[in-house]
């Protein structure tokens, strides 16, 4: 939206083109966003409380609770909940994408690739919609906008799979790595472990979100770059509430202490989830839908040599 | 007269006074009941030998909990590889040894690691190197003990093998289980939760009735602690019933001392609280220091020596006996050398000592003789 003001003349009276964000703030509240988000990580990391904590609604696949007898899958299966969640009358459909399997087997060879094939699907079904003769008004959009990657608190490094990982779904998706179950690691090992980390991926030229090719000015790269310099999160879930110096907060109770979930000084979930939720939701989904979305429309072209829309009435696949 | 009295002298001295007192009234004494504490004395001289080997994936804890179980610094110069140089890496066996000595007793301590051990992406027979590893002390062991100068033998056998099991998980892993039945028959497995200050009790709780339940379920036998004797009183046998329910040990280690609750400890400072590795509600690092070190390690060496290495033993000779039938040749009932050849080097030792022993020998007749003409 660009508003032009001409050099130099005053506005003989109020017209109310300001007004117009107004305008588009009740539209956009009235047709609700869609947020898919992915979580990838060897089982037990706490990727489902943590999306639970996140969204601070049970919305992951796992609502029923901790013990479950479940046996790890033999292959990486790709599993997707939706629920519509409301705040302040904004309605949001959150579709959380689970990844089990991924990691837990002895032989990990591509165990990525399920996962790809899945993100590169979801592009198909909306480029498919979008070279419609008659496109629906607003075409469902399940591409994942942003995949949590849990990174092992070991301490020494990342893992041969974290890096194979990144580097090969980078560019398909927004990943945001974080450090899970922080609650093993003191202050000064987590410091040390994130630098290592850090170091690591840059060695590698593996890009995180934000990456900072896309940061489009000054004011967000500087605000990217202080989120980078503190990536990746260490992050704690939890489902249970405690009381706390006349506080009920979310926490976890070891015989030494209740660690706060939401308390910066113990770790960093409050800030993930202000830089996921609050301020850069929206930039997720745009990166998604101007980057990596059309990185993956150029390459069908490409690969194609041109594209034919096809009507909704014929089954023509032969084009695509 | 003499010899009684010499006797009595000698259980004066060597057994302690609430029995003295007791046996004193008895008249028909033998004295052998200072046995073991004749035993204890000479392999107090001797010294002892302990090799344990740990593992599990990196970052799980286990060099920091070695050196708080020994209060040792043995990793002191080690560098981490990071990710891009570990690609290719293998798994490595590597020995540290360190000499201990506590109230006059010694022990040579051996501590063998595994590093690279479920590492890589694909980990398929990653514990192989360590199978080969045991059987090869198991190996130079039988060899050793089938040869003829058997003074100096060296026990490199791994008496114990702690494998470290990640607290994230939700139970054992397929590598886990794979690892554990591929080594126990070869080793005491001791299974451990690594780092379990990420758990709540609860956690913990399940956790560890999950992983018995899966160790059951999966036939792995890990090791067991030895039934009480009947004799044993009341508190003792309670201790022991504890030991056993709480296993898997859930465990932690600290490289660093913070000041808790007016006292310095072993122990992790964290913002919401201070954990302390020695402090039983904590964690079960002390019933695991305990059991190895002070109750259980010679149990842990006996089930090596009779009941590891025996079957070894008893594989080889099947499989030798066997591929001597099969070379038409006569069953020998005691094969006194492996098959294979001893090299070179063993074999001139093997004849340097004999030498000796051939030498000592004459000087001890002469002297004999010697005495002999004195008298």
């Amino acid at each position: 939206l660009y508003i032009l003001f001409c050099g130099g003349s005053t506005l003989l009276g109020y017209i109310g083109i300001d007004t117009i964000i107004e305008q588009m703030r009740k539209k956009t509240m009235k047709t609700g966003f869609e947020f898919n988000i992915m979580v990838v990580g060897h089982s037990g990391l706490g990727k489902s409380t943590l999306v639970n904590t996140l969204f601070k609604s049970q919305v992951s696949r796992k609502s029923a609770g901790w013990a479950r007898d479940e046996k790890i899958p033999k292959t990486v299966e790709i599993k997707s909940v939706s629920h519509v969640i409301e705040e302040g009358g904004v309605k949001m459909k959150l579709t959380v994408v689970d990844t089990p399997g991924f990691g837990d087997q002895i032989n990990n060879d591509n165990c990525w690739e399920p996962i790809s094939k899945y993100i590169n699907e979801q592009f198909e079904k909306f480029l498919k919609e979008e070279v419609n003769i008659t496109r629906k008004k607003r075409i469902p959009d399940t591409r994942v906008h942003c995949c949590i990657y849990f990174i092992s608190p070991t301490g020494h490094t990342l893992r041969q799979l974290d890096m194979e990982f990144m580097k090969r779904l980078s560019h398909s998706v927004n990943i945001i790595p974080v450090i899970a179950k922080a609650d093993t690691m003191t202050i000064e090992e987590r410091q040390e472990f994130k630098q290592r980390v850090r170091k690591e991926l840059e060695m590698s030229g593996i890009e995180f979100y934000p990456q900072k090719e896309f940061d489009d000015d000054m004011e967000d790269k500087s605000d990217n770059d202080k989120i980078r310099e503190t990536m990746p999160f260490a992050v704690v879930g939890s489902d249970k509430e405690y009381q706390v110096n006349n506080k009920r907060v979310l926490g976890r109770k070891t015989a030494w202490g209740i660690v706060e979930v939401e308390n910066p000084n113990h770790c960093e979930f409050a800030q993930l989830r202000d830089f996921l939720i609050r301020s850069h939701l929206q930039d997720l989904k745009e990166v998604t839908h101007n980057i990596h979305y059309e990185t993956y429309r150029a390459k069908r072209l490409n690969d194609n040599g041109g594209l034919h829309p096809i009507s909704t009435n014929g089954t023509h696949d032969s084009n695509l | 007269m003499d010899a009684i009295m010499l006797q009595e002298k000698l259980v004066e001295r060597l057994l302690c006074p609430r029995v003295r007192t007791a046996r004193q009234k008895e008249k028909q004494y033998v004295g052998f009941a200072t046995l073991p504490n004749q035993v204890h004395r000479k392999s107090v001289k001797k010294g002892f030998d302990f090799t344990l080997m740990v593992a599990g994936e990196s970052g799980m804890g286990k060099s920091t909990l070695v050196n708080s179980l020994f209060l040792t610094d043995l990793y002191k110069d080690r560098k981490l590889l990071n990710a891009e140089e570990r690609i290719n890496q293998t798994v490595e066996i590597i020995k540290h040894t360190v000499d201990i000595e506590e109230k006059g007793v010694k022990l040579k301590l051996t501590i063998v690691d595994t590093p690279g051990f479920g590492d890589a992406v694909n980990n398929n027979e990653c514990w192989k190197p360590i199978t080969d590893y045991i059987d090869q002390q198991f190996e130079q062991y039988f060899r050793d003990e089938s040869g003829l100068n058997r003074k100096n033998i060296q026990d490199n056998r791994v008496h114990c093998c702690l494998y470290f099991i990640p607290p994230f998980g939700h139970g054992l892993r397929p590598v886990d289980v794979e690892f554990m039945k591929a080594l126990h028959e070869k080793v005491n497995i001791i299974p451990l939760i690594a780092k379990a200050d990420c758990l709540t009790p609860n956690e913990i709780k399940k956790l560890k009735d999950r992983i018995r339940e899966e160790i059951d379920k999966f036939g792995i036998k890990v090791y067991q602690f030895p039934e009480c004797d009947s004799d044993e009183d009341e508190e003792f046998k309670q201790l022991d019933k504890e030991l056993k329910e709480c296993t898997p040990f859930a465990v932690i280690g600290s490289n660093t001392v913070v000041e808790a609750r007016g006292q310095r400890v072993r122990g992790r400072l964290y913002p919401w609280g201070i954990v302390e590795v020695e402090n039983q509600s904590h964690c079960d690092f002390v019933k695991l220091r305990n059991m190895l070190i002070r109750s259980h390690m010679h149990d842990l060496k006996d089930v090596t020596c009779d009941v590891h290495y025996e079957n070894y033993r008893a594989q080889c000779i099947q499989e030798m006996t066997s591929k001597l039938a099969q070379d038409n040749r006569m069953e020998s009932p005691i094969p006194i050398l492996p098959l294979s050849t001893p090299d070179v080097d063993t074999e001139k030792l093997i004849k340097m000592k004999d030498e000796e022993l051939k030498r000592m020998q004459e000087m001890l007749n002469k002297m004999q003789q010697q005495m002999h003409d004195k008298d």
